[in-house]
């Protein structure tokens, strides 16, 4: 028999109406670097939460054997303690402390009633030494690069007698030299006999790292695979594997003329100085419905809120909305200009939850319903009534809180409070993220009815039957880049798939 | 085609009635008649007399005024600390113009309102344009102000001011005009109620029942009419309540009928979704702490105008009391949420527990303690209700 490292037998986890994973398999050889493959919302990170701990023990059901005992984690420390630790995409370091005291943080040295420095730096110097790092362990973890910096994350990781580690996408914010060092790392651990699960989008590093790989799709196990069977293609062809079953209203329409035009448009990051979008160039034309496709990170989010104002940092290259090179340096210009975004986060930066949905309706739009500097109650409930009758929102009272409503209806009402202002752009980022089915057919439908009005309309969208089925074109977005273009009758998930992974062209 | 959007009810939403309960007002306003009974009852009805009614909201004026203001500051998401420094020094400020510059009431008035207005103006740009935490920034104003009030007038008490300046704080308003006042408050609360609900009808919005509306309206009428009367029995109206009436009824305006105020509510509730929306936050902030600097200014010229004299330790420790007045008044200290009346009432219910414990000769450290439950005990209230 072959020695497992992790089993996880018959995992199923459901959250309020939805299965996350349902009887999901999944196996690890000990001392082998294991890739977990699937689209966004596959169910690899609710999984992972579930092997550390996150999802104690009772919120699912399934069995977990770890080295031939079976275990049931109740909390991260368990899990900890049996010698599984996770590293997560954002780092969970103390920026203002040294390496030494991040990598003990949770550590029995930090426990003792007077804490031995030198130890502990001591200590640390030795981990170091062992992962290949070349640090002061007096360093503050902030005047490292990100990459250093989750290095030390492993370090701290494997100070915990890590048997199994758990790597979420470490690679996202890394640049390329950084990519390397970790890579040589990760073979180094297994060389030590560390056991690694490795997540990542990146199907390059997936096939020049694994040694077998297992894909998840919609929570169900797909299978398990060595990656000597394995190519590229192959690991897509398995992640996205399923036909377009939801309904989408899509009609023909005239496209008009250009209404943005973006050209060599770069972002720098204010912290990092580095370039998270690089000479993106495109361009939306009145009427049409255009789609971005992309996986977590690609940049989609950063390059329309660099657009609207909404993000700080350096950027360059040339904006022309509606045949005038506009500068938009802040939301209000955006507005000014006709732009509308709506946030892929609601709830943090699409609405006051605490406020009512006339006010929330008429924030945007507010000069609308004013006279003489005074607000006109009467015409803005009015306002508020009719646009929000447009949207369909369901709603108890216009004066109901929208922190009461259910997540379709209160993102009515943040399409509301754009569309009442009449935008000639409308930017929509995961605009059906977390609602049902109901809602987003209704959301579909309302953007179709502005295109036919000649509103020119971005859709953000992880979910690519949904950027399949509303688009008229769409344009794939990888580390930053904008890296292919489609029309709506070439496109299938599988070129999408390849081009948002490796970057591949086609 | 002005039928209702939403006689759908979608079966997510939680069921809201359209005439909302508003059970925190009515907690207050139970807490205030509580605070008179037991006040009442232990002075024999002293307290509840025309004279102690009078110096009642004579002595709240100050605090209220201070606490309108405060009331944007913290909706908009921020604290004042400073707010009795700037009292004591705007307050210094017009004493010493007039005392020792021999400048006239009017003049000296508008200088005390311009000064507070321009520290406000040095705080908001501190907090809105240089990202300063408001705590750190009128902490930092509350020992720089009062150094300077402690500076240009040299340590000395300065007094006494002229007749007229004396006026402000200490006057009464003749009894025709205030129950002509009283009247017209009456009249103008029943047409705004008649105007509202028939506009709510024509856009066939949810109206309270007849009998709710105006019997709370009659309710309000009636306890006007009372205390004037209550007032008229003494000396009138005294005129720091009728200018706290009136700045109230601004500032009610002000942040229910303006973009300004409706943005400063939007800021405190959620920033990063208001800047996406255009709203200038900077500018809003900027307005917000000048208005509450301006405010602190007539709170200064009230208390110099009653005391008559300017001392280095005027307005020591009001900012807690007018913020203490707002959290009692059901302003969340999150932002996003408060109300001026609220405030105002809170303000009340503080100058209550002062003056009805001294009346009671309870020893004055007794006043510190039973004003620091309170305080906790409304917010308290607050979040329990919140959790329901």
């Amino acid at each position: 028999m072959e020695a497992f490292a992790l089993q996880m037998q018959g995992i199923t986890k459901e959250f309020p109406g939805v299965k996350a994973l349902d009887n999901v398999t999944f196996s690890v050889r000990k001392g082998e670097i294991h890739a977990l493959c699937g689209e966004n919302g596959a169910g690899k990170s609710t999984l992972m939460k579930i092997l550390s701990g996150v999802y104690p023990h009772g919120t699912y059901s399934g069995r977990i054997v770890i080295n031939g005992n079976e275990v049931s984690f109740k909390s991260i420390k368990e899990s900890q303690m049996a010698g599984v630790s996770i590293i997560y995409q954002e780092l969970a370091l103390v920026g203002e402390m040294t390496v030494a005291e991040n990598i003990f943080l949770s550590h029995d040295l930090m426990r003792s009633k007077i804490i031995d420095w030198n130890k502990i730096n001591t200590e640390a110097q030795k981990w170091l030494h062992y992962i290949g790092l070349d640090i002061n362990p007096e360093t503050k973890v902030n005047q490292l690069t990100v990459g250093k910096q989750q290095l030390i994350e492993i370090t701290k990781a494997l100070t915990h007698n890590t048997d199994i580690l758990i790597l979420d996408e470490p690679t996202a914010a890394l640049t390329e030299s950084d990519v390397e060092i970790l890579k040589g790392i990760l073979m180094d651990l297994k060389s030590k006999g560390v056991t690694c699960i490795y997540i990542s989008h990146k199907l390059g590093e997936v096939m020049a790292l694994a040694d077998s790989v297992t894909v998840l799709r919609d929570g169900i196990t797909i299978g398990t695979y060595p990656i000597s069977e394995m190519d590229e293609d192959k690991i897509i062809a398995k992640m996205v594997g399923r036909e377009l079953t939801e309904l989408f209203p899509y009609e023909p329409r005239k496209i008009g003329d250009t209404i943005l035009e973006v050209e060599n448009y770069s972002v720098f990051d204010k912290q990092l100085n580095k370039a998270i979008i690089k000479n993106a160039s495109f361009k939306l034309h009145k009427g049409e419905i255009l789609g971005f496709s992309g996986l977590m990170g690609a940049g989609r989010t950063e390059l329309f809120t660099s657009l609207f104002g909404g993000l700080e940092g350096k950027k360059e290259g040339r904006v022309v909305i509606d045949g005038k090179k506009t500068k938009i340096q802040k939301p209000a210009d955006a507005i000014q200009a006709g732009l509308a975004y709506v946030s892929e986060d609601r709830k943090r930066y699409g609405l006051i939850l605490g406020m009512d949905i006339v006010k929330n309706s008429t924030l945007v739009a507010l000069n609308k319903v004013i006279k003489l500097n005074v607000i006109d109650n009467a015409l803005e409930v009015k306002k508020a009534e009719e646009i929000n009758k447009r949207m369909k929102l369901k709603a108890p009272n216009l004066e109901a809180r929208v922190g009461q409503l259910s997540g379709g209806n209160q993102q009515k009402v943040v399409l509301s409070k754009w569309i009442l202002n009449n935008p000639k752009i409308l930017i929509l980022d995961e605009p059906t993220r977390g609602i049902d089915v109901g809602a987003k057919y209704e959301i579909y439908k309302i953007m179709n009815e502005l295109a036919e009005q000649g509103v020119g309309i971005v859709i953000i969208s992880s979910e690519l039957p949904e950027v399949l089925g509303i688009s008229d074109r769409i344009l794939v977005m990888s580390e930053g880049a904008i890296m292919g273009e489609f029309r709506r009758e070439e496109a299938t998930q599988e070129k999408i798939m390849a081009c948002a992974t490796g970057g591949k062209k086609l | 085609m002005n039928s209702p959007v939403t006689t759908i009810k979608d079966p997510q939403e939680k069921k809201t009635v359209g005439f909302k309960f508003d059970v925190q007002s009515y907690t207050l306003i139970i807490a205030v008649v509580v605070i008179a009974m037991i006040f009442g009852f232990f002075t024999s009805g002293e307290f509840l007399s025309s004279r102690n009614l009078s110096n009642l909201f004579t002595q709240m004026a100050v605090i209220s005024v201070l606490a309108v203001g405060m009331t944007l500051v913290i909706v908009a998401g921020h604290i004042d600390l400073s707010v009795g420094s700037i009292v004591g020094l705007t307050g210094g400020i017009a004493a010493i113009l007039q005392v020792w510059q021999g400048w006239n009431t009017v003049t000296v008035v508008l200088a005390a309102i311009i000064v507070g207005a321009v520290i406000g103006l040095w705080q908001g740009w501190w907090v809105a344009y240089r990202n300063v935490p408001a705590f750190i920034v009128t902490l930092g104003g509350m020992l720089v102000f009062r150094g300077i009030l402690i500076g240009i007038s040299k340590g000395q008490t300065v007094a006494p001011l002229s007749t007229s300046f004396g006026q402000i704080g200490n006057s009464f308003i003749p009894y025709a005009v205030g129950y002509i006042l009283a009247v017209i408050a009456v009249v103008f609360l029943f047409i705004a109620k008649i105007r509202s609900r028939a506009k709510r009808q024509t856009l066939g919005l949810t109206l309270a029942p007849t009998f709710i509306d105006y019997g709370k309206i009659t309710v309000y009428s009636v306890c006007i009419i009372i205390v004037t009367y209550m007032l008229n029995r003494y000396l009138g109206i005294p005129v720091p309540m009728l200018i706290v009436v009136v700045l109230a009824g601004i500032f009610l305006f002000v942040s229910h009928k303006t973009s300004f105020g409706r943005f400063t509510y939007a800021i405190g509730g959620n920033v990063e979704a208001a800047a996406l929306s255009g709203i200038n936050i900077k500018r809003n902030v900027l307005f917000v702490f000048i208005l509450m600097g301006a405010l602190a200014g007539i709170a200064g010229v009230l208390l110099t105008s009653r005391l008559n004299a300017a001392t280095t330790s005027a307005g020591t420790s009001y900012e807690l009391d007018a913020i203490a007045a707002c959290v009692i008044g059901g302003t969340s200290l999150m932002g996003g949420k408060g109300k001026i009346v609220g405030a105002i009432i809170g303000a009340l219910i503080m100058t209550s527990i002062d003056n009805g414990m001294s009346m009671m000769n309870i020893e004055a450290f007794w006043q510190y303690i039973v004003k620091g439950l309170i305080l906790i005990f409304a917010v308290w209230l607050d979040v329990s209700n919140q959790k329901k």
